[in-house]
């Protein structure tokens, strides 16, 4: 081992073996019993709770947490599943600071919520370490629906489904099931392989097989899938990546956040990854929180994140924010790329400070340049590989359409959150169970 | 600093705190720690008479119930009286009274019912220059079996009879200390009154069992897969104990008769309570065996604060609350008060609202931004919304002036009038 975070070029084991595994544990370690207890007594089991309404999935959360503090997490559990069954993920993914608990009477009352994320997490895990699955399937209906990708609206989807006794099949371009919980967030949010764990789980209802390796538009069509199956779920996400339409785009060591995000993911040994010494990431939301943190626990020695906007702006919550911050990562606001800079290869990106006029965001005269051997693009995803034909509005997905319904972050409506996409294909489940059963 | 030295029947000590008879008075270790810690007085855990020393279980002796984030609310026992050799006792006593004369050192004592077993006993404690006796008349398990503890204090006679041979055969001040686990205080009170007792004490436990082992389906504390009723003290049984004791501080055959308050003391604001409906001075033990014998130093400061901020003295406070103790019919009926809502303080939990609409008068109103507020004309001001707030002074009452309209009755707020005079009472008195 001969690199250190000073090592110049994009090159790995900047660390010392043991750092990565610290580097990338349990990012909000587990509460045990008795914190999960301590926790659950703030609960005021509110009326109506303001958490409840705040969730996209509306957990009935006072109800969960007065099962944790009366001994019974097993029982909690199955509420939460009984309205989010990716309750697993999203008690670590969700921004539960902009959700539930900004929501929570406490925030207000002390500026401190109860853990209601944390809470989550500590039912779920008891209740998946003891093997339980608390679903079970209805008696057969023949119905056959297509689900295409296995993300959290395909998955939330494919469960409900086989819940009412309809078959599925879910198809999946990628190697894994799992979607952004497996290929799309930081690695220190999912320990353990837990996005695999959690299908594992999810797929113990029975009655749903997943086709992975299979790409809807090249070896599947839709008209195929609505020939063959009666109904049909599009939970395909958001394959495309924004440009920077900025010159230099093309140079090595340039490259979009979300394939860095799931390579890290998929990557065993993390001292075999590459990354720069000087990481700039471009852009202002989760993505760009996720791959500045983990370029910095990788042992980059400078991480910047620049945003074109104000802090107010920011996507990436201020819980997120702080984490970066804390990582040691600096984030730059209100500056805009221009150019990347390099022979062949990123050496520094010039930007120009931006300033918000009457007709949008003009780049001022006054610009600085970062060193930057690696160049993260962070500035959004696009629909990409939607089937001709369907209604697009806002770039998205309008759905439901004939015997095609759809959810997740291809479809209208709702923010791209795991939590929205599982409420989705929840819903868009139940409303082809709806027009199944009227058939 | 306000002087909270205490005169309780003669007996001195530095303030009015005393430990209860009970595990921390059980040796003089303890209570040397206790005296260190600042505690007025103790009084030491009962002696038995002479002969093979009293057995425990050898399993828990403690259930407990609890609150939120697992404070104990509420503590109860199947410890017998002392289970050391009374020369070993006698020895310890005479010790720390000689070591810390300042302080009060008062024995409990609970020996069978014949007066041959209460003149040796008393022969006996006499050498240890104790301040005074407390007669053990309340244990409610174990002992009581036995024919002893409660089992005297349920029967006023037997009370009366004990106190006697006690006042005939020491010079000592004598305490009784009553049993709740009775219909009504008063007879047994006016029963030690009449054997020419000092003082009472009260409460003593409550028979109890705290909860069930739902595995083993036994009462807890499980003995082997068995459980046997004790008794019940800690926070929970303060209520209880309060009107205990003010019964027995306004009732005329009783009035006057010195009291020693015990019940879930546990902090300064208790004891001011207690000694408002009438006690001299107060006994703690939960709190103790909860937190150790440092929170008397709260309850020093404490009570010392409050006197000064009232600028009264401690004699001031005994009993000061106690011509306010009466009668439902004497409560007067058009004192009219509502509901309100601080909405700075409000948090918007809603609980205010799920109590009132579910289980009370519909008097709360919640707007679709989660604005909860009072309907004067539903709100009977039952305070149950107050109760349920978790936000201290969010929720308080308004009184209706007089001559206001109540908009729930549509009625004009008079002068006093009480249920005596009132027309829907069939017995009422022609108002003058």
């Amino acid at each position: 081992m001969s690199n250190s975070p000073l090592t110049p070029g994009i090159v790995a084991g900047r660390l010392p073996a043991e750092a990565y595994v610290h580097n990338f544990g349990d990012h909000e370690p587990p509460l045990d019993r008795h914190e999960a207890r301590v926790a659950a007594d703030r609960c005021y089991f509110c009326h109506d709770a303001p958490c409840i309404t705040a969730c996209p999935t509306s957990i009935d959360i006072p109800l969960f947490i007065r099962q944790i503090a009366t001994g019974t997490p097993e029982a909690a559990a199955t509420t939460i599943w009984s309205q989010n069954i990716l309750g697993g993920i999203c008690a670590r993914v969700c921004p539960t600071e902009t959700l539930c608990e900004e929501a929570c009477v406490r925030e207000a009352a002390e500026g401190k919520p109860v853990e209601i994320g944390r809470l989550q997490r500590y039912a779920t895990d008891v209740a998946m370490a003891k093997g339980m699955h608390p679903f079970s399937r209805d008696a057969s209906t023949g119905k056959r629906v297509a689900v295409v990708g296995a993300g959290p609206a395909g998955l939330a989807c494919a469960h409900r489904l086989a819940m009412h006794g309809h078959d599925v099949v879910i198809f999946e371009r990628r190697a894994k099931a799992g979607g952004l919980n497996e290929y799309g967030i930081a690695s220190y949010k999912a320990t353990g392989g837990f996005a695999q764990k959690e299908v594992d789980w999810l797929l113990q209802i029975g009655g749903i097989e997943i086709r992975t390796g299979v790409e809807l538009g090249r070896d599947i069509s839709l008209d195929q899938l609505q020939a063959d199956y009666d109904a049909v779920f599009l939970g395909i996400g958001l394959a495309g990546v924004n440009a920077l339409r900025a010159v230099g785009e093309d140079l090595a060591g340039v490259r979009d956040a979300v394939d860095f995000i799931a390579e890290l993911r998929q990557t065993e040994d993390l001292s075999r990854l590459p990354v720069g010494r000087d990481v700039v990431v471009i852009g202002g939301g989760m993505t760009a929180v996720d791959a500045a943190v983990q370029s910095k626990l990788l042992g980059a020695e400078n991480v910047t994140i620049v945003y074109r906007r104000g802090q107010e702006k920011m996507s990436a919550s201020g819980y997120e924010q702080d984490h970066a911050a804390q990582a040691g990562v600096r984030i730059i606001h209100n500056a805009a790329p221009v150019r990347v800079l390099g022979n062949g290869s990123a050496e520094a990106v010039e930007f120009a400070y931006t300033l918000e006029g009457p007709n949008g965001l003009v780049l001022s005269e006054e610009t600085f340049t970062l060193k930057a051997d690696q160049v993260f693009k962070a500035i959004g995803q696009t629909l990409k590989g939607a089937p001709e034909g369907l209604p697009v509005t806002g770039g998205k997905i309008a759905g439901p359409s004939g015997k095609v319904w759809v959810g997740g972050d291809c479809a209208a409506g709702g923010e791209d959150l795991t939590v929205t996409a599982v409420a989705e294909g929840r819903d868009a489940a139940e409303a082809i169970h709806a027009a199944l059963a009227g058939q | 600093m306000a002087d909270l030295s205490s005169n309780f029947i003669g007996i001195k000590s530095p303030n009015p705190f005393w430990l209860a008879s009970a595990p921390p008075t059980d040796k003089k270790y303890n209570v040397e720690r206790a005296f260190e810690a600042g505690w007025g007085g103790v009084v030491w855990k009962t002696l038995g008479a002479e002969g093979p020393p009293i057995v425990n279980v050898n399993g828990p002796r403690y259930g407990a119930i609890w609150g939120a984030d697992r404070r104990l609310l509420g503590l109860n026992n199947i410890e017998l009286i002392t289970d050391r050799p009374l020369e070993v006792n006698l020895r310890e006593i005479k010790e720390v009274k000689r070591k810390w004369k300042d302080r009060a050192l008062v024995i409990s004592l609970m020996v069978p019912c014949e007066e041959d077993h209460w003149k040796a006993i008393l022969k006996q404690i006499e050498d240890t220059e104790a301040d005074g006796v407390e007669l053990n008349f309340g244990c409610p398990h174990g002992m009581a079996e036995r024919g002893m503890g409660s089992a005297v204090g349920q029967v006023p006679e037997y009370i009366e009879m004990v106190t006697r041979w006690v006042k005939q055969y020491s010079r000592m001040p004598c305490i009784v200390k009553l049993t709740p686990n009775v219909t009504s205080i008063l007879p047994p009170a006016m029963a030690a009154n009449r054997g020419g007792a000092d003082a009472v004490s009260l409460i003593n436990t409550i028979k109890s069992i705290t909860n069930v082992d739902l595995d083993h389906f036994s009462p807890f504390p499980m003995i082997d897969g068995k459980g046997s009723h004790g008794g019940y003290c800690g926070p929970a049984v303060k209520p209880i104990a309060l009107n205990m004791v003010a019964e027995i501080a306004r009732h005329e055959e009783t009035r006057g008769l010195p009291i020693s308050g015990i019940g879930g003391v546990t902090t300064w604001r208790d004891a001011a309570e207690f000694m408002a409906l009438g006690a001299g001075n107060v006994q703690v033990c939960t709190a103790a065996m909860t937190y150790g014998f440092k929170i008397v130093q709260e309850m020093i400061s404490g009570l010392s604060q409050y006197l000064d901020e009232k600028q009264m003295s401690l004699n001031d406070l005994i009993g000061r609350a106690v011509p306010n103790f009466v009668e439902w019919q004497h409560l007067n009926l058009n004192y009219v008060t509502k509901a309100q809502i601080d909405q700075d303080l409000c948090i918007n939990c809603g609980r205010c609202y799920a109590a009132c609409e579910d289980t009370s008068h519909q008097a709360i109103a919640m707007s679709p931004d989660r604005v909860f507020t009072v309907k004067d004309e539903e709100c009977v001001a039952c305070n149950l919304c107050i109760d349920v707030c978790p936000v201290d002074n969010c929720i308080t009452m308004r009184e209706l002036p007089k001559g206001s309209v109540d908009p729930r009755t549509g009625k004009v707020v008079g002068d006093y009038a009480n249920w005596t005079t009132h027309p829907n009472n069939p017995m009422a008195q022609a108002a003058e």
